[in-house]
């Protein structure tokens, strides 16, 4: 499968823009929101028109709002095709929240209780989408904090009944289930352990921080180094199901583009381990 | 547990009362109100708005530091949520919100210099046209051809009257900080054009704004210039003329 191909990529930021394009290592890839990126035209397209002649490119949205009240903005969803024909993405991704209401959007990845009802949603949301988009879409698991009693599924099997009933793929965010593990005190290893190994595409590591003000609450604020507890999370879900491309996001504290490169040095690594014991069982 | 038994989408909006007033009507979500995590969905609400307005406005924030900025943002955005999921144009009416601002009545040139942050913005995200031919434009003026210029979708302006906007905006966005005491204070206006890959600016005329003003509503260039000289009675439109087409501000000409 051709996404596979592609190993460890990073979150794209614009200050990092020349030393990425002048980039050459093999099996990078990068990753861009394209709500950054859903202008009429000029320089910020351009360079990422320049990006993606270099290096394949994925989009991932934060603002879809699939599990909304509303279905997808039909003007957005047209301006992110437009961006897709523009730019061919390898992948494409949106998350398991909601951010719209009311003609007004509320820039994070809110929750929703996971009940039937909004599962049916959610459903008809992706398949417009991925009607709009002409492809398939991965869905991201978001970051929790807090405990909801109106949940009647869990999160593994909400996904997987979704991947069933609208043919969508997994983006797996082993840092958002380390960070909602904490935080509602859930066992990581078994919620990845459920996840359907086949239908993940790619995977997201970034780093947490704790909450300042709430002792125990970690957030997902992608403003440190992954933490040695993901990247442990990350090796037990490769060993599973084998190498994915993986992304290092990073939008806090950015550092210089080439410590990004050495992060996603160890994950490339990884893949390529795991890539290697895969053949030596084969063979 | 619990299933919801009649149609959730009464969750939505209770949820959002719970992020803007900090209290909730309905019970189910106001249990989620009262774990002391909700306070991570109201931050990121509130930071992603006011990150996005700082981006936009770096000139009013350089003038105002980090703490006015934040406040003022944040004020903004409890009365504008923005409306596009994309918030790489948000805080249109930011400008006119400051102008209102008790907060601001100090700094009346504020407003003025976030219509040029707001300009730049626009400029830069606008769609990708061609620039007027000026040989064709030349040839057709000539030959005593009245036409329409019409301006390339980059190009904006803004004329303040009173304050020395352009002056500060450029102090605070591109140049060196300058001593206030050095400012001659006076109206100006400032023309954004993106001639090539990039923005750029000058400074221009209150004439020059009265032309572009006139191309926009699409009079034909004798009567822009007419309105630009009566607005300046001394402007050389033809040298007017030479520093817009040189600057990329048009896209266009049609004859009238």
């Amino acid at each position: 499968m051709t996404t596979h191909t592609i190993s460890a990529g990073l979150g794209l930021k614009p200050q990092h823009f020349d030393a990425a394009l002048a980039c050459g290592q093999a099996g990078l890839w990068f990753e861009v929101h394209p709500e950054n990126y859903l202008m009429d035209g000029g320089p910020r397209l351009a360079w990422l028109q320049a990006i993606r002649e270099r290096h394949p490119l994925a989009l991932h949205g934060v603002s879809l709002s699939l599990a909304g009240p509303d279905a997808p903005d039909p003007d957005h969803l047209r301006r992110l095709a437009h961006l897709i024909e523009r730019v061919e993405p390898v992948l494409v991704s949106e998350h398991l929240a909601w951010s719209r209401i009311a003609g007004h959007y509320l820039p994070d990845l809110l929750p929703v209780p996971r009940t039937s009802t909004t599962l049916a949603r959610v459903a008809a949301n992706i398949n417009r989408t991925q009607d709009a988009l002409k492809r398939r879409i991965a869905l991201e698991n978001p970051s929790h904090y807090l405990h909801m009693e109106q949940h009647a599924w869990s999160e593994p099997e909400f996904l997987q009944e979704l991947v069933r009933r609208t043919g969508c793929a997994l983006l797996i965010d082993v840092n958002n289930v380390h960070v909602s593990a904490c935080n509602l005190g859930i066992d990581a290893r078994a919620y990845l352990d459920q996840l359907p190994a086949a239908e993940i595409h790619e995977i997201h590591l970034a780093g947490h921080s704790a909450d300042a003000s709430l002792p125990g609450l970690l957030v997902d604020s992608h403003d440190a180094p992954v933490a040695p507890v993901v990247w442990a999370l990350y090796q037990h879900l490769i060993t599973r199901i084998g190498p994915r491309p993986t992304l290092i996001e990073r939008d806090g504290n950015v550092p210089a583009f080439e410590q990004l490169l050495q992060e996603r040095a160890m994950a490339a690594d990884l893949l390529a381990n795991v890539a290697q014991a895969d053949q030596e069982q084969a063979a | 547990m619990s299933e919801l038994t009649t149609d959730d989408v009464y969750y939505y909006p209770a949820f959002l009362q719970a992020l803007l007033e900090d209290h909730c009507d309905d019970a189910t979500v106001a249990a989620l109100l009262r774990q002391p995590a909700f306070a991570v969905y109201r931050n990121t609400v509130f930071k992603g708005c006011v990150d996005a307005l700082a981006a936009n406005y770096p000139a009013v924030q350089r003038l105002v530091g980090n703490d006015w900025m934040h406040a003022a943002a944040l004020a903004y955005a409890r009365d504008h949520l923005p409306r596009q999921a994309s918030l790489i144009a948000y805080g249109e009416g930011f400008a006119a919100f400051l102008a209102a601002l008790p907060a601001a009545e100090e700094l009346p040139y504020l407003s003025g210099v976030a219509m040029l942050d707001r300009c730049w913005t626009e400029a830069h995200l606008a769609a990708d046209q061609p620039m007027v031919e000026s040989t064709a434009l030349q040839n057709a003026l000539v030959a005593g051809q009245d036409v329409r210029l019409v301006p390339h979708a980059a190009t904006r302006w803004h004329h303040d009257a009173q304050h020395p906007v352009t002056t500060i905006w450029s102090a605070n966005r591109t140049d060196p900080a300058i001593d206030p005491g050095d400012i001659d204070w006076q109206g100006e206006a400032a023309l954004f054009t993106r001639p090539q890959a990039e923005v750029q600016w000058q400074a221009i005329s209150h004439g020059a704004c009265c032309f572009l003003d006139a191309c926009r509503e699409g009079q034909p260039v004798t009567l822009a210039a007419a309105l630009a000289q009566a607005q300046e009675p001394d402007l050389d439109v033809a040298a007017l003329l030479a520093q817009l087409l040189l600057a990329g501000a048009f896209t266009a000409f049609t004859f009238h």
